[in-house]
């Protein structure tokens, strides 16, 4: 089968001379969970970024398999560092927001809102506003309202970087929940090299200015991720073999 | 989530009671040392009329005061509402179009330095009186709504304004009239929520200044004045040395200026409860 999303070649280099990216070649396959895994500043970012056509590459190119010159911005979910909702809508408001953009009436939106809310879990605060929300539930709004377009390719920068570690756990078996039941394709840019073994089927370790790929790390997709896994020698393993090629790929001598 | 639990609520009650006593407590107090010292010190009225003297002339001169009182009241609210329409327009037509962001904004900060005292004579030149007057209540409250409602229509979170290229912008098509879409789209789901908190502090402002406008302007009017507003009884007043007349006139302006401030309070935290910080009464 084709891969959803081909990179190939895909560099970066800003305004200001500064080189973000170099020569990344990557096929995102259908369904996976891939993590981008690097240091801060490494590029990981910028490479969501430019998957999503938020910003455009300074060379190579990024298709996708199927109608590669259509407009694929309705198949994108995207979550950021911080949940980003506006402050002043409630949170059917804000999950909404994709649908409304896309012409849809809030009462035609309606369905998908409360499935959307459903799915993260907060049903009941739909006329909630985010000023009444913990960062934790302020993170499935925004989680709720990138999967409000029932997106093919979900794409997460850091998102639960900010979050405490008992919060973040339940939000990572709450993402690969998702994952599972509703089969898109996740990739999920983090620093965190526990987060990214525990979550991935595969793992894209990046190299710091210019960001390139140095290494990919497999994790069997069969794999039941749960606290067994976490406290397996398997585990372990993985994360000692990640963090390996992590500090492989940051180079000695180089600056972190 | 918040909670309020009983405690709370009536800390939150005596604390409200409080806000409303102090200020009460402080003003009958100034008064009565006032009427005090005017009685023992057997001041004349036509040098400082006691407090209460200036209740009575507010009765017995009520026909003429409510009168002028209404001409500057309509004056002040009529350049509120204008100031509004106009500084929230060019705050939109600045934000949807650089050039004439360039071209026009050095032309209101211009007219925002030039002392309306010093405008009013030439307005008055120009333009039917109460036009004239109009025009300087405007002028006043005019540029603190155009600057606020700027500022919040460009603080706008980048990350939200991402999400809107990502959701709500057309692409490869990029006409101009497409990409005008798309900023009148961001303009209205994303700029104007965000900017409502700016605009309604800038309307709070504009508030006392319409009036202080109106009144600077119908003191260059003068004597001359045909349509007679409160400025114009003060200086009326001075002249005859009527002054707790002036003092009624005054004690007029002062609560006029009082409800407009009230009235655009109540406003903003109507329109912000729910979700604007400076509307949330803080968790303790």
């Amino acid at each position: 089968m084709p891969p959803l999303v081909s990179l190939s070649g895909v560099a970066k280099t800003f305004a200001n001379g500064l080189k973000a990216l170099d020569g990344i070649d990557l096929d995102i396959a259908r369904g996976e969970f891939l993590s981008l895994l690097g240091p801060s500043g490494c590029g990981k970012s910028t490479a969501l970024r430019i998957i999503a056509g938020l910003t455009p590459p300074t060379a190579g190119t990024v298709a996708w398999s199927d109608a590669p010159d259509g407009d694929h911005r309705g198949e994108i979910g995207f979550v950021f560092q911080e949940p980003t909702l506006m402050p002043w809508a409630d949170v059917a408001g804000n999950v909404g927001l994709p649908l409304r953009l896309r012409g849809q009436s809030r009462r035609e939106a309606w369905p998908r809102i409360e499935e959307s809310l459903e799915r993260v879990g907060l049903r009941e605060f739909a006329h909630a506003y985010p000023g009444e929300l913990s960062g934790g539930m302020s993170m499935r709004v925004s989680i709720a309202r990138a999967l409000s377009l029932r997106p093919k390719l979900l794409l997460m920068d850091e998102p639960f970087a900010a979050l405490d570690e008992i919060t973040r756990f339940r939000l990572n078996d709450d993402l690969l929940r998702l994952h599972r039941e509703l089969g898109c394709t996740v990739v999920f840019v983090t620093h965190s090299v526990f987060e990214s073994v525990y979550l991935s089927h595969r793992i894209a370790v990046m190299t710091p200015r210019p960001g390139r790929i140095a290494a990919t790390l497999a994790v069997d997709p069969a794999q039941r991720r749960d606290e067994a896994f976490r406290s397996s020698a398997q585990y372990a393993s993985l994360c000692g073999k990640a963090s390996r090629a992590l500090a492989d790929a940051s180079g000695p001598g180089r600056p972190s | 989530m918040r909670r309020a639990g009983p405690g709370r609520d009536r800390a939150q009650a005596r604390d409200a009671r409080l806000r409303v006593a102090l200020p009460l407590v402080v003003c009958i107090a100034g008064l009565l040392a006032w009427e005090a010292y005017v009685r023992l010190a057997a001041v004349p009225p036509y040098i400082l009329p006691a407090p209460t003297l200036i209740a009575a002339t507010l009765v017995t001169d009520r026909h003429i005061l409510l009168a002028s009182w209404l001409v500057t009241l309509e004056t002040a609210l009529l350049g509120l509402g204008l100031a509004v329409l106009g500084g929230v327009a060019l705050a939109v037509a600045l934000s949807l179009s650089r050039i004439v962001e360039y071209a026009v904004y050095p032309l209101a900060v211009a007219l925002q330095v030039t002392p309306v005292v010093a405008v009013a004579p030439l307005l008055l030149i120009y333009l039917p009186e109460s036009v004239a007057v109009l025009a300087c209540a405007f002028v006043v409250a005019f540029f603190p709504i155009l600057s606020n409602t700027m500022l919040g229509l460009q603080s706008v979170d980048r990350n939200l304004l991402e999400l809107f290229a990502l959701y709500g912008q057309p692409v490869g098509r990029s006409t101009a009239a497409a990409r005008f879409r798309a900023r009148a789209k961001a303009l209205w789901h994303l700029r104007r929520p965000a900017a409502l908190p700016s605009f309604l502090a800038g309307l709070r402002i504009a508030g006392g200044l319409s009036l202080i406008g109106a009144v600077v302007a119908e003191m260059a009017a003068g004597s001359a004045g045909a349509s007679s507003g409160l400025a114009y009884r003060i200086i009326e007043s001075q002249y005859r040395l009527n002054i707790p007349r002036l003092f009624a006139a005054l004690v007029l302006l002062i609560t006029t200026g009082i409800l407009i401030y009230l009235l655009t309070s109540a406003v903003s935290h109507r329109l912000l409860r729910r979700w604007h910080p400076s509307a949330l009464t803080p968790e303790r």
